[in-house]
């Protein structure tokens, strides 16, 4: 928090300083509007791509590929969403995915904040060993645990089910988050937790009611964090989950692209239509959580 | 508790409650820390330790494992012809996407942290195509990529009046195409964000004082801004490094590794040999590999650092 408040308040110093440094001052306003110029045409760039598959996305099937493409739908269709919603398991993916990232992203917060508090405010034998120990799976490429995990799950019967994609993160919920905690709740002053031990608070209550409400900034930041990153989860599910109406909206929306429905492959016109429908949530929560989420981020890279 | 402190009569009334507190605190730690644990011997270190011994044998999940020593290792290195392609591909790749996509983030975020009007909005601007999902965004792309009907070849047609290449379905280029895609998803994400915060932990008077001695905005740039977030450059480096080495599921839902193994990475080769061919010893064997070449490169970088890493002042923090 510290650090996110220095960041805000530097931000602060530094454009004043800006306006009074006298080369600043003295700069042309052509500079400026340059400076304006060439931020707008790296992000219309940037964003050529999305917004091109969004207006694309309204085209009928006909126009998706013509020669030379327009540019303007020359009648917009709703139908593509229509149809890509209804065409295959799109509404069991949708279903999935939000059930699995919302059990996921509540077990990962939860059980990260509980080993970030530890780490931050207690002391106990072993704790620098499995600080340490913490840290170093960070580096720990996931190609490495792979085939293990997966076999595990094998012999646990878990393939194919909902399990693995999130009972895991309800153990610790990964490195990165008990690091993000540890850093935040190392900020709030531990004299709070004296006055609560004086009042007979134990540790539950001190984390409960002292501790968590005092950190909503970094909860939304992991919380969003989370949820993006399972959301967007491939790899996993694509070797647990064989059965289609299993499958979340990330290996759906491949199985959709390579499965023939009916009897023709889907047009791109679906394809954009499902992708934008997957990152419509992702980008609503972005917007939402935007000043956590860059925090989380930031936080996350200035400690590290 | 009270027992545990009723344990322990001989102790003084203060030194007992005081250990008795410590006692308390270090049960909690280990009740808070029990998913942790639980989750770090089933899900990390139990699987590194397997990984390792599946890594000595053959398995193909329905037959027991055979050991093998390291017999894995040696056929990797000497007669897996995919191995040494699959390696080069991707390190090429990161070649191209590490400099290139830490450059532009970079730049980015200088943009960023000219205090322009509107920075919020350019801001999140340029985040969205680093939240796009991965298989949406090849999607996105496949289409835009479209040799004949795609929006980048039209307009490379319409500015040069030439036919743009075949890009993913074409050898030659997948793996631009593919480096493009990174490029774009990377230069405003994560990274841009750090640097961001970065710069703005350089100390304003650094500039006004140069600013007074006469510097120019280049000099600036390279005598100031470069060393004093060298800190970010190198975190920023390291993980650009490690993702980009680990590539996967761009190659993977674009192109499969092709046309031609084009864009066979390293990851896929994993993927392949665990999953299609369920060679789990061999991938295992591959996936150590993997892992001691992160090792080695991260080592490298470390150790390179410390000539070119600036840490003082508030950066390091």
């Amino acid at each position: 928090m510290r650090e996110v408040a220095a960041d805000v308040a530097a931000e602060r110093v530094t454009r004043a300083a800006t306006v009074r440094d006298p080369l600043v001052v003295a700069r042309h306003v052509g500079g400026r509007a340059l400076l304006h110029l060439f931020t707008i045409v790296v992000g219309a760039l940037l964003m050529v791509p999305f917004a091109w598959a969004l207006i694309g996305s309204f085209k009928p099937e006909t126009e998706i590929k013509t020669l030379p493409p327009t540019f303007w739908p020359s009648h917009f269709v709703w139908g593509n969403y229509v149809q890509v919603w209804i065409s295959s398991y799109f509404t069991n993916w949708v279903a999935n995915t939000f059930l699995i990232t919302i059990i996921a992203t509540i077990g990962a917060v939860l059980t990260a904040a509980f080993a970030g508090y530890a780490f931050a405010r207690l002391r106990f034998p072993g704790r620098e060993i499995f600080f340490g120990m913490t840290i170093a799976t960070m580096m720990l490429p996931y190609e490495v645990t792979l085939i293990p995990t997966y076999l595990e799950y094998y012999l646990l019967g878990w393939l194919n089910t909902f399990l693995p994609l999130t009972v895991p993160y309800w153990l610790g919920g990964g490195a990165f988050f008990i690091f993000l905690f540890r850093q935040f709740f190392m900020t709030i002053p531990i004299d709070l937790d004296e006055a609560a031990k004086i009042d007979g608070a134990d540790h539950f209550q001190i984390l409960r009611l002292i501790v968590l409400p005092l950190s909503l900034p970094v909860l939304a930041a992991a919380g969003i964090l989370s949820f993006i990153g399972n959301w967007n989860s491939f790899v996993l599910p694509l070797i647990i989950l064989n059965d289609p109406q299993k499958f979340t909206l990330s290996i759906g929306l491949r199985y959709f692209q390579m499965q023939p429905s009916g009897d023709a492959m889907p047009t791109d016109d679906l394809l954009l239509a499902g992708s934008i429908l997957m990152t419509i949530p992702i980008i609503a929560i972005f917007f939402v959580g935007q000043r956590y989420f860059v925090k989380g981020v930031v936080l996350s890279g200035l400690k590290g | 508790m009270a027992q545990l402190v009723g344990a322990q009569p001989a102790l003084s009334p203060t030194r007992r409650r005081r250990s008795g507190v410590a006692r308390q605190e270090a049960i909690f730690a280990y009740i808070f820390l029990a998913p942790w644990i639980l989750g770090f011997v089933f899900f990390v270190a139990g699987p590194i330790l397997a990984s390792l011994v599946l890594s000595l044998t053959t398995y193909n999940i329905v037959q027991t494992p055979k050991f093998v020593g390291l017999g894995n290792y040696v056929q990797a290195f000497t007669q897996d012809p995919l191995f040494w392609g699959s390696l080069a591909k991707t390190f090429i790749y990161a070649a191209v996407v590490v400099p290139t996509g830490v450059g532009g983030a970079l730049l980015v975020a200088i943009l960023l942290n000219q205090g322009l009007r509107f920075t919020n909005l350019y801001r999140t601007i340029f985040f969205l195509p680093h939240l796009t999902p991965v298989v949406a965004a090849v999607f996105i792309w496949e289409w835009l990529l479209d040799p004949t009907f795609g929006f980048i070849n039209n307009v490379i047609f319409v500015v040069a009046h030439v036919q743009g290449p075949g890009w993913l379905g074409s050898p030659d280029w997948a793996l631009p195409a593919l480096i493009l895609i990174a490029f774009w998803a990377i230069i405003g994400g994560d990274m841009m964000l750090i640097f961001l915060a970065g710069l703005q932990g350089v100390p304003p008077e650094l500039y006004e004082v140069a600013s007074l001695d006469g510097a120019n905005a280049w000099r600036r740039f390279w005598n100031i801004t470069l060393p004093m977030i060298s800190p970010t450059l190198f975190f920023n480096s390291i993980l650009a490094v490690i993702g980009a080495l680990q590539t996967f599921t761009t190659a993977f839902v674009a192109t499969q590794g092709g046309p031609s193994y084009a864009t066979y990475f390293y990851a896929l080769h994993i993927y392949n040999t665990a999953f299609s061919y369920t060679e789990m010893g061999y991938a295992s064997a591959l996936a150590w590999i993997f892992f001691i070449i992160l090792i080695a490169f991260t080592y490298v970088q470390f150790r390179a650092s410390t000539r070119w890493v600036y840490y003082g002042g508030e950066v390091k923090s």
